[in-house]
C-alpha cells in the first residue's frame, strides 16, 4: 500500500458505555468505516473514509457516536492553506481533474445575509396572515403586453402559455442518475401535492413518474437525453439548459458506472455508457440559433408549454438574459455560483461564476430598463437557505425560486459533498439498489411538503409584517429591502438603499 | 386482525426492530440497561434475515391455527380470543421447545422459555413497526399488498 499524504478528516468517536454493538452502523456506513472485532464482541471504526454523512450518527439507537473534526496541525502558513497542500498530494497520486459535490463552500460573500427586510411602522398598517388573506399564488409564463378584450370582457387574441404556482418555491434541476428514482419521486410527489413544479434535469422522464407529468419541468440540455415528442407534450414546463451555476460553461458527465437499464431507458442511450453532455449546445452558437431551438420547441407542442432558458450567473448575465428574452424565452432561470450540482469540476465550482443576487438584480434592472421585463418571468437558483433568502430573491426581482440543496436535506443530506462518489449513505445521489432503498418516497415526500408549507407560512408572515398582502406586490420591490455593510457599488448593482437611509 | 407486515423492498437491514422490540420486552425499557445489565438477557421476538442488498424482518403470523398452540404440551402457548394475538405464558412454558418444531416460519427462538412476539400486547403498540426508520414494518388489518 501506498502511503497516503493526507491526514483523514474526521474522527468518529463511540461512546463505549453507550454501545450495544447491535451493528447498526457497521450495516449502515457504504464506506465501511465501522466493524465488529473480537467475535462481534465491540466495534471499532477507522475513519479515513468517512465523509460526516451522520448515517450512523442518526441511525444509532442509543446516540452513542458523533462525528468530530480530525485534528492534525501544519506549520500555519497563510497562503499554503491545509486545504490547497491536500488538493497537491491527491492530484500528484491521481493526476486527474479535482471532482467535487454539492455547491461551493468557499466563504464567498452571501449577499442575503447583507440585506434586511422592512416591516410596517405607525404609517401603514401591518397584515396578520392569520386574520386576513395572504396571496403567494405565483403565475409564470410570457405577459402579453396588453390585454384586449370584448364588451363582455372576454379576452381577445390568445393568451401565451402560463403556469399557476401554490408557492414561489419549484425544484430545481435535478437528473435521475444524478439523483436516484426514489428521490425524484419524492420531489414530484410532493410538488404534486404543493402545487408546484419539480424538474427532470437532463437525465429523461422515468416511466414511474408518469402520473406526475403535470408538475414536471422537462429539460432539453445538450445531450439531449431521453428528449422526444411525448417527453415534451406530457411537461409543464420546457427548459433549454445551457448552464449551471456550479459548473458554468462545461458540459456534464454521468461516468458508465451510473447508467444502469433504468438510467439508459431513461435517457436513450445504451447501458454502461458514459452520458456525456458537452459543453455548448452544439447548435447554439448564437442568441438567434437560441432563437431557433425555443421556435422549434414551440412548434413541436404547439405553442401550449412555456419554455424556459437556464443559464449560470456569468459576468455578462444581464445582457444575456435580455438576449434570452428576445429570443422568445417565456421564462429565464439565473442559476448562481453558489448553486449545488452532482458532481463539478471543483476549480469551476469554486471559481467560476458570479452570485444569484448580483445576477439577479442586474437582469431585472436590464428588462426593466429595455422595457421587457413583464414579457419574461425570471427565476432564481443558486442557493435559498430559508424563507428570508427567498422574500429577498422576490424582492429583487425573482418571479420564483428554484430550491434543490434544502428539499435534498429534508430528505437527509448532510452536505458531505461526496455526491459524485455513488455512494450516497442516504440513498440520494446514487444508483446502488441497497442505498436507493433506504429513501422512501411516502416518508420524504411528506418531509419535503412540511418543509415547504413552513416556508410559505414564514414568507406570508414577513409579506405581512411588510404590510403586501401579495406576493405581486413584493415582486421588484427593492424598498423593501435595505443593505448593511456594503459599498456603494454593491447597492448600486442590488439597486438597494442602505440600512439607516 | 392487525398484524405486522414487513416490505423487503424497503428494509434497510439496520435491525433497530429487533433493537427496540428486545427494549420493548425488558424490564428497564432502556436500550442501554437492557443490552448490557439484565439478567436474564431479554431478547427480540423477531428476527431480520438477510444483507444489505435484501433483508426482511421475520415476525409471527399469529396463524388463524396455530400450529405451535396445538403443538404445546402444558398449554402456555396460547391464542387470545379476543385479539387473536398467539403469546406464550411464561409460567407455565417448560422450554420443551415443541412450539419452535412446527412453527412454518421459524418465529419462535429459544430462552429459558419459549420467546416470540406478542404483538405488544402491554402497549397495544408494536415497538418495532414504531421505530422502523423507513417504514418497512407497516401493522394493518389488510395484508401487505392490499395496504
Ligand atoms: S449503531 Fe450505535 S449502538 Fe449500534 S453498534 Fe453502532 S455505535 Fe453501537
Ligand atoms: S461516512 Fe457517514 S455513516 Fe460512515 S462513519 Fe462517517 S458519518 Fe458514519
Ligand atoms: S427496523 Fe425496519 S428497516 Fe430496519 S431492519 Fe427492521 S424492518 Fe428493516
Ligand atoms: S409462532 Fe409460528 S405457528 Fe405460532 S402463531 Fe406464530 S407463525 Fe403461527
Ligand atoms: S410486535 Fe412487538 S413483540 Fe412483536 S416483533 Fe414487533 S416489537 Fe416484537
Amino acid at each position: 500500500m501506498s502511503v497516503n499524504y493526507i491526514p483523514r478528516r474526521f474522527d468518529i468517536v463511540r461512546d463505549n458505555e453507550r454501545c450495544v454493538q447491535c451493528g447498526c452502523c457497521v450495516r449502515q456506513c457504504s464506506n465501511e468505516c465501522h466493524y465488529f472485532a473480537e467475535g462481534g464482541k465491540i466495534v471499532l471504526a477507522d475513519a479515513s473514509a468517512c465523509v460526516a454523512c451522520h448515517r450512523c450518527v442518526d441511525l444509532c439507537p442509543t446516540s452513542a457516536l458523533s462525528i468530530q473534526k480530525h485534528v492534525c496541525d501544519y506549520r500555519e502558513n497563510a497562503n499554503w492553506a491545509p486545504q490547497y497542500q491536500q488538493e497537491i498530494c491527491r492530484q500528484a497520486q491521481t493526476g486527474g481533474v479535482l471532482l467535487s459535490g454539492m455547491g461551493t463552500p468557499k466563504p464567498y460573500p452571501i449577499y442575503w445575509d447583507k440585506m434586511l427586510l422592512n416591516a410596517s411602522q405607525v404609517t401603514n398598517p401591518s397584515i396578520d396572515p392569520l386574520r386576513e388573506p395572504m396571496e403567494i399564488r405565483t403565475i409564470l409564463g410570457r405577459k402579453p403586453r396588453q390585454l384586449e378584450v370584448d364588451a363582455a370582457g372576454n379576452p381577445l387574441g390568445e393568451m401565451p402559455p402560463q403556469i399557476i404556482l401554490e408557492t414561489p418555491i419549484i425544484f430545481s434541476a435535478m437528473s435521475f442518475g444524478s439523483i436516484s428514482l426514489n428521490a425524484q419521486k419524492s420531489l414530484a410527489m410532493a410538488a404534486k401535492n404543493l402545487g408546484t413544479l419539480f424538474n427532470t434535469g437532463e437525465g429523461g422522464l422515468h416511466p414511474d413518474l408518469s402520473d406526475y407529468t403535470d408538475y414536471a419541468v422537462v429539460q432539453v440540455a445538450s445531450g439531449r437525453f431521453g428528449v422526444h415528442k411525448d417527453y415534451l407534450e406530457n411537461a409543464r414546463m420546457i427548459e433549454i439548459k445551457i448552464g449551471q451555476g456550479a459548473k458554468p460553461g462545461i458540459g456534464g458527465h454521468l461516468p458508465g458506472e451510473k447508467v444502469n437499464v433504468e438510467v439508459s431507458n431513461a435517457r436513450m442511450i445504451p447501458e454502461g455508457s458514459d452520458a456525456i453532455s458537452p459543453a455548448p449546445h452544439h447548435d447554439i452558437y448564437s442568441i438567434e440559433d437560441l432563437r431557433q431551438l425555443i421556435w422549434s420547441l414551440k412548434q413541436a407542442t404547439q405553442g401550449k408549454k412555456p419554455v424556459s432558458v437556464k443559464i449560470a450567473a456569468v459576468h455578462n448575465v444581464a445582457a444575456i438574459v435580455s438576449g434570452c428574452a428576445r429570443a422568445g424565452a417565456d421564462i429565464i432561470a439565473i442559476d448562481g455560483f453558489r448553486g449545488g450540482t452532482g458532481a463539478a469540476p471543483t476549480r469551476i465550482r469554486d471559481n467560476v461564476g458570479i452570485p444569484i443576487e448580483l445576477a439577479l438584480a442586474a437582469a431585472d434592472a436590464r428588462l426593466r430598463d429595455e422595457g421587457i421585463r413583464s414579457e419574461v418571468s425570471l427565476l432564481a437558483a443558486g442557493s435559498f437557505r430559508c424563507s428570508a433568502d427567498i422574500v429577498k430573491a422576490i424582492a429583487l426581482g425573482a418571479d420564483a425560486c428554484y430550491c434543490a440543496s434544502a428539499p435534498l436535506i429534508a430528505m437527509g443530506c448532510h452536505m458531505c459533498q461526496t455526491c459524485h462518489t455513488g455512494k450516497c449513505n442516504w440513498g440520494i445521489a446514487t444508483q446502488r439498489p441497497e442505498l436507493t432503498k433506504r429513501l422512501n418516497p411516502d416518508i420524504m415526500h411528506e418531509r419535503v411538503e412540511n418543509l415547504i408549507h413552513a416556508w410559505n407560512h414564514e414568507i406570508k408572515e414577513m409579506m405581512g409584517g411588510m404590510g403586501i398582502n401579495s406576493i405581486d406586490s413584493l415582486r421588484g420591490n427593492r424598498l423593501m429591502l435595505r443593505g448593511i455593510g456594503l459599498s456603494e457599488k454593491e447597492l448600486q448593482i442590488l439597486g438597494i438603499k442602505h440600512a439607516g437611509e | 386482525m392487525k398484524r405486522v407486515y414487513a416490505k423487503e423492498e424497503l428494509c434497510l437491514n439496520c435491525r433497530l426492530c429487533e433493537v427496540y422490540c428486545k427494549t420493548a420486552h425488558s424490564h428497564s425499557k432502556d436500550i442501554v440497561t437492557a443490552y448490557k445489565k439484565e439478567e436474564p438477557a431479554p431478547s427480540a421476538r423477531l428476527r431480520v434475515s438477510g444483507d444489505n442488498h435484501l433483508s426482511v424482518a421475520i415476525n409471527c403470523r399469529h396463524c388463524e391455527n396455530p400450529k405451535c398452540v396445538e403443538a404445546c404440551i402444558t398449554g402456555a402457548m396460547t391464542k387470545d380470543k379476543a385479539t387473536g394475538i398467539v403469546y406464550v405464558n411464561e409460567s407455565k412454558c417448560i422450554g420443551c421447545m415443541s412450539c419452535l418444531a412446527v412453527c412454518p416460519f421459524g418465529c419462535i427462538q429459544t430462552g429459558s422459555f419459549a420467546v416470540k412476539c406478542d404483538l405488544c400486547r402491554e402497549t397495544g403498540e408494536p415497538a418495532c413497526v414504531k421505530n422502523c426508520p423507513n417504514r418497512a414494518l407497516v401493522y394493518t388489518a389488510l395484508g401487505g399488498e392490499q395496504e
